[in-house]
């Protein structure tokens, strides 16, 4: 069972080429793939297309390897936190297809369960639904959205086993479960890798069958993007 | 007319706030609706990345960098809270399990489409949820100040030059 378990994130990616489409997980830089990011950036692989809900703040997460220039195309449903970003965008570096949050995780989700294309009423009227089919249910206009796959999914998670059961914490859930299932590699990384038998079967949120590989970070920032404390009287 | 403040218009929309809804506030000006919910109206607040019953923001103390809201913000949960994924939550958002949601907008016209997420060739921030959430919430209300606080433009023209999100009716609250 222990095959799956890699040394680091560097071994992890090895095979990860130019070209290559990658899901990240991650709601702004709650629950992203920290280890991952950082050997994307350090393998230095290029013209990538990446998935992923927000596109990091310029100076961590996803803004690292986009920074770099390894990125040819995003698709994800705000990025308005990263400078970066918006300057290659503006200037035609940066190819972008932005998708409203609910079709983003619902078309990954689709595209984990084998389900091509599904129905929605998001979109419909916007710019969204440009080039679009569209199909009337019961008096009501939906849009018709595609699934999306990868070549790899890297993932975050707060613990897993060495079958790749993983279980997450709190908010940093988000897209990982969805990403996990739609691509042919997923690559998980978790804060601590526990022995097989210890995780709760009732309590695991995606079974290993989905991960392929899996690593212990080496160490996590978790970089909180807005701090916010209580205000007392 | 003078134009409402900033409270004032958060604590008129609070007041739109009744006993046993879910509410979705959006980031912003939306989020701080939650500060002047009246007392004894007993409401769930949802936040899109995925979570059911979102408390007060933290004591220094208790931050927790996995545990933020939609605006990236450190947050608390209450007894009764639950986590689920970004799928889950936009199930129960697109599926109409949501009563009420406020939002911010760049630009609102007169028919009630709102823009919020580009503004061609200047800006490109993206949709993040709001469009599930105008698609899918059972009432919408958009809070805004009327005038852009660098130009001084009315934020409620007739006509946009930001792309909309349409075919929605929300109750609009602009002043």
């Amino acid at each position: 069972m222990n095959q799956k378990i890699y040394k680091s994130a560097d071994e992890a990616i090895t095979d990860v080429c130019d070209g290559a489409t990658i899901m990240f997980g991650g709601f702004g830089l709650c629950g992203i793939p920290e280890n991952l990011i950082a050997a994307l950036k350090k393998k230095g692989t290029k013209n990538l297309t990446c998935i992923s809900n927000n596109a990091g703040v310029s100076d961590f997460g996803l803004g690292l390897v986009m920074a770099n220039h390894q990125i040819k195309k995003m698709i994800a449903s705000y990025v308005g936190e990263n400078d970066i970003f918006e300057k290659q965008f503006l200037s035609g570096e940066l190819e972008v297809e932005l998708c409203p949050q609910g079709t983003f995780s619902e078309r990954i989700r689709a595209g984990g369960a084998g389900i091509p294309a599904f129905y929605t009423a998001t979109g419909v009227g916007t710019l969204v639904a440009e080039g679009k089919e569209t199909k009337t249910f019961d008096g009501r206009v939906y849009l018709m959205e595609r699934a999306l796959k990868a070549d790899f999914a890297f993932v975050k998670a707060w613990k897993g086993d060495s079958y790749g059961n993983l279980i997450y914490r709190k908010t940093t859930r988000n897209f990982n479960p969805m990403m996990a299932t739609a691509a042919k590699v997923t690559i998980a990384e978790v804060e601590e890798i526990v022995p097989l038998g210890s995780l709760e079967p009732d309590q695991i949120h995606t079974p290993g069958i989905y991960v392929k590989r899996l690593i212990k970070g080496e160490k996590y920032v978790k970089r909180i993007e807005n701090k916010t404390v209580a205000v007392n009287p | 007319m003078t134009p409402l403040t900033k409270e004032q218009l958060v604590k008129r929309i609070a007041q739109e706030i009744k006993s046993g809804y879910v509410v979705n506030l959006g980031i912003g000006m939306p989020t701080l609706v939650a500060n002047y919910i009246p007392k004894g109206v007993d409401v769930v607040l949802q936040s899109e990345n995925g979570i059911l019953g979102l408390g007060p923001f933290p004591d220094e103390q208790d931050l927790d960098p996995d545990l933020i809201n939609a605006g990236k913000q450190t947050v608390t949960v209450l007894p009764g809270s639950s986590f689920f994924s970004s799928a889950d939550s936009f199930a129960m958002i697109r599926g109409g399990h949501i009563d009420l949601t406020v939002l911010g907008a760049m630009q609102v016209d007169e028919k009630g489409n709102l823009a919020n997420w580009m503004i061609p060739g200047k800006m490109v921030k993206g949709m993040g949820g709001a469009m599930d959430l105008v698609a899918g919430t059972k009432r919408i209300i958009v809070a805004m100040q009327h005038c852009d606080k660098k130009t001084g433009e009315k934020k409620g023209p007739k006509k946009m030059h930001a792309p909309p999100h349409r075919g929605w009716s929300g109750k609009l609250n602009c002043q």
